[in-house]
């Protein structure tokens, strides 16, 4: 294995540079932009780099997959898949995010460098197939992050959902740290070849599974799963609107997309036993999605309800994870990277409702309040809001039933039953808490106390219209993304 | 011009769905201009659908107008649609009840108008697209696609109660649905492991050996979701509330047409695809229709508020309904269908009738009224007339139905003690004669003891226009029964033939894992009908 990178490496690589290096620039420009120019065009800018980066990467698709920088990396189709998801949720996020910060206040340039930084590292997360690469894409992922859930320097709340994702999310890398030590002492290596290889030879040491365990928990962190799910509302709740909707959206994607690599690739051979991490997950999934349906159900600050209603979607999710590997025509990966893509569109779809709701001062997130009769105020954001619930709930023909459609399917592909009439009846629940948000913009008059008047903002409006475009597409037309998450998870294996 | 070359049931399936976007697109207090618009719509559409009915070929079982494309490829799924005799008449009342729904909501909504038309146009597509779709999947979303117009309907144009109703009626339709698509899903998997190639195709799926294990618990699920929809006891709670909370219109199209889905749903899905367990649960569906039609008509007869009472009467007729299908055979199918077309019509202009009066004096409740048929005659004829269609007078349509169901289910060689269940449904007759002419006496009849029906108005022309259709319908159904019926033969006589067919290859154990004995060949046989083993 030579040990110097090829130039090939760094054109499998282009996409990322493209990022990072807009995340480098922007900073750099804001020092010289004049203090009473607005901040838009820091957005704009960062959309262009988004744009070349996604131009980049689907002009690479359909490349023979291949191994960079020594086997640290992988460009291949899934790779490239999960670049595709991020980039596009960033390039939402980054729409809400001039509207939000034009209303709100606090409009800066290194806002769109940091989210570009951690965009950067979520690139990257989908490519490791190395435990060392992959916790420097994660760390490249989670301190800008951090960042960015505190950007509301002076608000409380901001500071208070930074800290506690700061402090939960520090205590669940060193849990992954640890595991990662373990494993490199009982396997001699990081890569993941390596690691499947020692696993499924001479059998798996008490060592090597603990730290598959620790690893296992600082995922079940990242994704929001129950028993590590605690931050996720407080988090959420408190941090600017767009950067929620960047975390469920991105940040999930991206943890899910190393989650697959790590577990479905490297310690594939522990997946079943007595011990085996297959197990649970069944628990974990089951947990994860009642929990945060039951919760949601009494939420009234939409953006709380939208956190446990991540948590509840973190649940199905993990049901396609237990369907990956039994077959491998990958029927039950391709369903978990098709929901994961629908699931970002719909919750930033969701999200960017949820801004343009809201007013400097008031960001109208209490559904008893000035949610009511927005049916009969905003009209077209009322049926955008629409969209979106109805496809967070599964009802057809929205991408959130075709994911679901296609998640239950591959359950019972493997034979899965209980655990996919859980999920079902899981959806079940979730329709109340959704319908809630219907029948208050529609069916409760509004009241005068709080007479909030939604904002105009254009880009946020089109990061909404091209959400209801995608969820309604690809609920209707879901070939061409099907395909795509075959092929993406057929370069796995 | 071939009616097959012009994608006649895509064309109404997807007419109303452009409408509801042309209207979407109109100025929202341009009122005048978005009922009218309405109107012209979809009695074009209505207009449309009588090519159906007139490129109907009746001597087949075969889906007619077939439309094939590819879909979703990577999963089987395709655009498949297609009618038969058992869709066919389900589909014209759909599109024939439509414009008359329209018209009769000119002036019973004021608020919201683009959104209201918008819904039943929404709507239309849906009931449209469930009724036509051939593929398991294109049928599901469809099924699902109605849910959210009607919910809508009822949440933002009902009563009082509206929210508690609407939600109500949301959570318990997805109950039953949700279990049915993990048992679609389920019958897919295992139809795509017996053939090697996975199809949503109803056709094919039919073609799958199942377990009778698997079966009966697939049948639940796809029973409960019916069930719910038709909805039979004990799950018709929703029905009252969603009935009584509803604006008129979607009242109309809540029992015209939804309900109608369970029954056709039966038909069409649950018992083709899984006969073995569908013959187990005839006897319970039987018990739980005749429970329906008795309790449905008992309560009915205690209900204070008009609507109510026509609700809880939709429990007891769509009990006949369930009853003719536990029959399973070609008189009682066939009364069954006409069944579900009667009560369409006849429950329809009831609704519409109360929603004339309620539309006068805000009030359904039957104390509040009292000789009315002095103040207003004309009312009182259609009125007089829909009741005695509605408790199946010789001569009106609710007539043929009802006696059909009970000839055929009295006669049945498959349901076990049918004799029983026939006895016991033939007291729901009396009973609904009982409560309809109560009800009717005590609104109708006696002095007018109310000071503010002293001045009530009659029917002005566009309540003429919206109630005559439905009248001539009722004598028309009434007294040439055959034209509709000879259009059901071929396919109900297929049904049943298929139906037979396999339980006879169960019986004589073709198929593994055969159960005991359910039906003896020589009564099959006797039924003069020739079965072949497929």
């Amino acid at each position: 294995m030579p040990n110097v990178f090829t130039f090939s490496d760094v054109i499998h690589l282009l996409p990322w540079i493209v990022v990072a290096l807009f995340a480098v620039l922007i900073p750099v420009f804001d020092v010289f932009a004049k203090p009473e120019t607005g901040r838009a065009y820091a957005g704009y800018f960062a959309l262009i780099g988004i744009g070349v980066a996604f131009l980049l990467n689907f002009l690479q698709w359909g490349d023979a997959p291949a191994s960079c920088f020594s086997g640290m990396l992988a460009a291949d189709a899934f790779g490239m898949f999960f670049n595709a998801v991020v980039l596009l949720a960033a390039a939402l996020t980054t729409l809400l995010a001039i509207g939000y910060f034009q209303e709100h206040g606090l409009h800066r340039g290194e806002f769109y460098g940091l989210m570009l930084m951690a965009l950067s590292g979520m690139m990257l997360m989908g490519m490791a197939t190395d435990l060392i690469s992959f916790f420097i894409a994660l760390e490249l992922m989670s301190i800008p992050v951090y960042a960015l859930a505190a950007y509301m320097r002076h608000r409380n709340e901001s500071v208070e959902a930074a800290l506690k994702y700061f402090l939960m999310g520090a205590f669940s890398t060193a849990f992954m740290l640890m595991g990662i030590a373990f494993l490199y002492g009982a396997v001699g290596s990081t890569g993941f070849a390596e690691i499947h290889k020692h696993l499924s030879g001479s059998g798996a040491s008490a060592l090597s599974l603990l730290g598959v365990v620790f690893v296992l928990i600082g995922f079940t962190f990242k994704t929001a799963a129950v028993p590590f799910h605690m931050w996720t509302p407080d988090v959420y709740e408190g941090a600017p609107t767009p950067v929620t909707g960047f975390m469920a959206a991105a940040v999930k994607a991206a943890a899910f997309a190393a989650f697959i690599r790590v577990f479905a690739v490297a310690f594939e051979p522990v997946k079943l036993g007595a011990f085996g991490w297959y197990n649970i997950i069944w628990i974990l999934a089951v947990l994860t999605m009642t929990l945060g349906n039951l919760a949601a159900l009494v939420q009234d600050n939409v953006k709380r309800m939208l956190a446990y209603s991540s948590i509840a979607h973190a649940g199905y999710l993990l049901i396609g994870f237990l369907t990956i590997t039994q077959a491998k025509d990958g029927n039950g990966a391709a369903s978990l990277l098709f929901y994961l893509l629908g699931y970002a569109v719909m919750n930033l779809g969701a999200f960017g409702v949820v801004i343009l709701f809201g007013r400097n001062g008031d960001e109208n997130l209490d559904l008893t309040k000035g949610w009511k009769g927005m049916g009969a105020k905003a009209p077209a954001l009322a049926v955008a809001m629409t969209v979106f619930m109805l496809s967070l709930a599964g009802i057809p023909p929205t991408v959130g039933f075709m994911g679901k459609f296609y998640i239950f399917k591959s359950a019972l592909d493997q034979g899965l039953v209980v655990i996919a009439v859980l999920g079902v009846l899981n959806s079940l629940i979730s329709v109340y808490y959704y319908l809630r948000v219907l029948v208050t913009m529609y069916m409760k008059p509004a009241d005068g106390e709080n007479d909030v008047q939604p904002m105009a903002s254009l880009p946020v409006s089109l990061a909404v219209v091209a959400s209801v475009a995608l969820v309604l597409w690809l609920g209707i037309l879901p070939s061409g993304a099907l395909a795509a998450a075959q092929a993406a998870v057929a370069s796995l294996f | 011009m071939n009616l097959q070359d012009i994608h006649l049931l895509s064309l109404l399936t997807f007419l109303p769905l452009l409408g509801a976007l042309i209207i979407a697109l109109l100025p929202g207090e341009e009122k005048g201009m978005i009922r009218l618009f309405s109107m012209v719509w979809t009695s074009l559409i209505f207009v449309l659908s009588l090519g159906l009915l007139a490129g109907f070929r009746s001597g087949t079982a075969e889906m007619q107008f077939v439309e094939v494309m590819e879909w979703i490829p990577q999963f089987g799924i395709g655009y498949r649609v297609g009618v038969d005799g058992i869709s066919l008449l389900i589909i014209m009342l759909t599109t024939f009840l439509t414009p008359i729904v329209v018209l009769s909501a000119f002036s019973a909504v004021e608020k919201g108008v683009k959104g209201f038309f918008f819904s039943i146009l929404f709507l239309e597509t849906g009931m449209i697209g469930t009724l036509v779709a051939t593929d398991v999947f294109l049928f599901y979303i469809f099924w699902e696609l109605m849910l959210i117009p009607m919910y809508f309907l009822i949440g933002i144009w009902g009563g009082d109660k509206r929210i508690y109703a609407a939600v109500k009626f949301f959570i318990y339709t997805m109950v039953g649905s949700l279990l049915m698509l993990v048992a679609l899903i389920y019958l897919y998997v295992v139809h795509g492991e017996q053939f090697g190639k996975t199809t949503t195709d109803l056709l094919e799926l039919t073609k799958t050996a199942l377990p009778v294990q698997a079966q009966i618990l697939m049948f639940a699920a796809f029973a409960l979701a019916f069930a719910i929809k038709v909805p039979m006891w004990p799950f018709h709670t929703w029905l009252p509330d969603a009935h009584t909370e509803a604006p008129t219109a979607g009242s109309v199209i809540l029992a015209g047409v939804l309900l109608k889905l369970g029954t056709y749903g039966f038909l069409r899905f649950a018992i083709p695809l899984f006969p073995v367990a569908a013959h187990y649960a005839m006897p319970i569906l039987a018990a739980l229709a005749v429970v329906g039609i008795i309790y449905g008509a008992l309560v009915a007869m205690v209900q204070k508020d008009v609507k109510r009472l026509v609700a809880y009467s939709s429990v007891s007729h769509l009990g006949f309904c369930m009853l003719g299908i536990a029959a399973m055979n070609v008189q009682a199918l066939e009364g069954s269908i006409y069944q579900m077309l009667n009560h369409g019509i006849s429950t329809g202009a009831l609704f519409l009738i109360v929603g004339v009066i309620y539309e006068r004096r805000h009030t359904r409740l039957i104390s509040e009224f009292g000789g009315l048929s002095k103040v207003i005659p004309a009312f009182a004829a259609f009125f007089m007339i829909t009741t005695l269609s509605s408790i199946g007078l010789p001569g009106l349509n609710g007539f043929v139905g009802e006696f059909m169901i009970l000839l055929g289910s009295f006669r049945s060689e498959s349901l076990p003690y049918a004799q029983v269940f026939t006895i016991l449904a033939s007291t729901g007759v009396l009973l609904g004669a009982i409560y309809m002419l109560w009800m009717f006496q005590r609104v109708m009849f006696g002095e007018v003891t109310n000071e503010k029906n002293k001045d009530l108005k009659d029917l002005n022309l566009r309540e003429y226009f919206v109630l005559v259709p439905l009248i001539l319908m009722m004598f028309f159904m009434g007294l040439y029964p055959n034209y509709f019926l000879r259009k059901m033969d071929a396919s109900v006589e297929n049904l049943v033939k298929i139906y037979n067919a396999k339980l006879v290859a169960r019986t004589a154990g073709v198929l593994p894992d055969s159960p005991k004995p359910m039906v003896k060949l020589s009564e099959l046989e006797r039924d003069g009908r020739k079965i072949v083993i497929p």
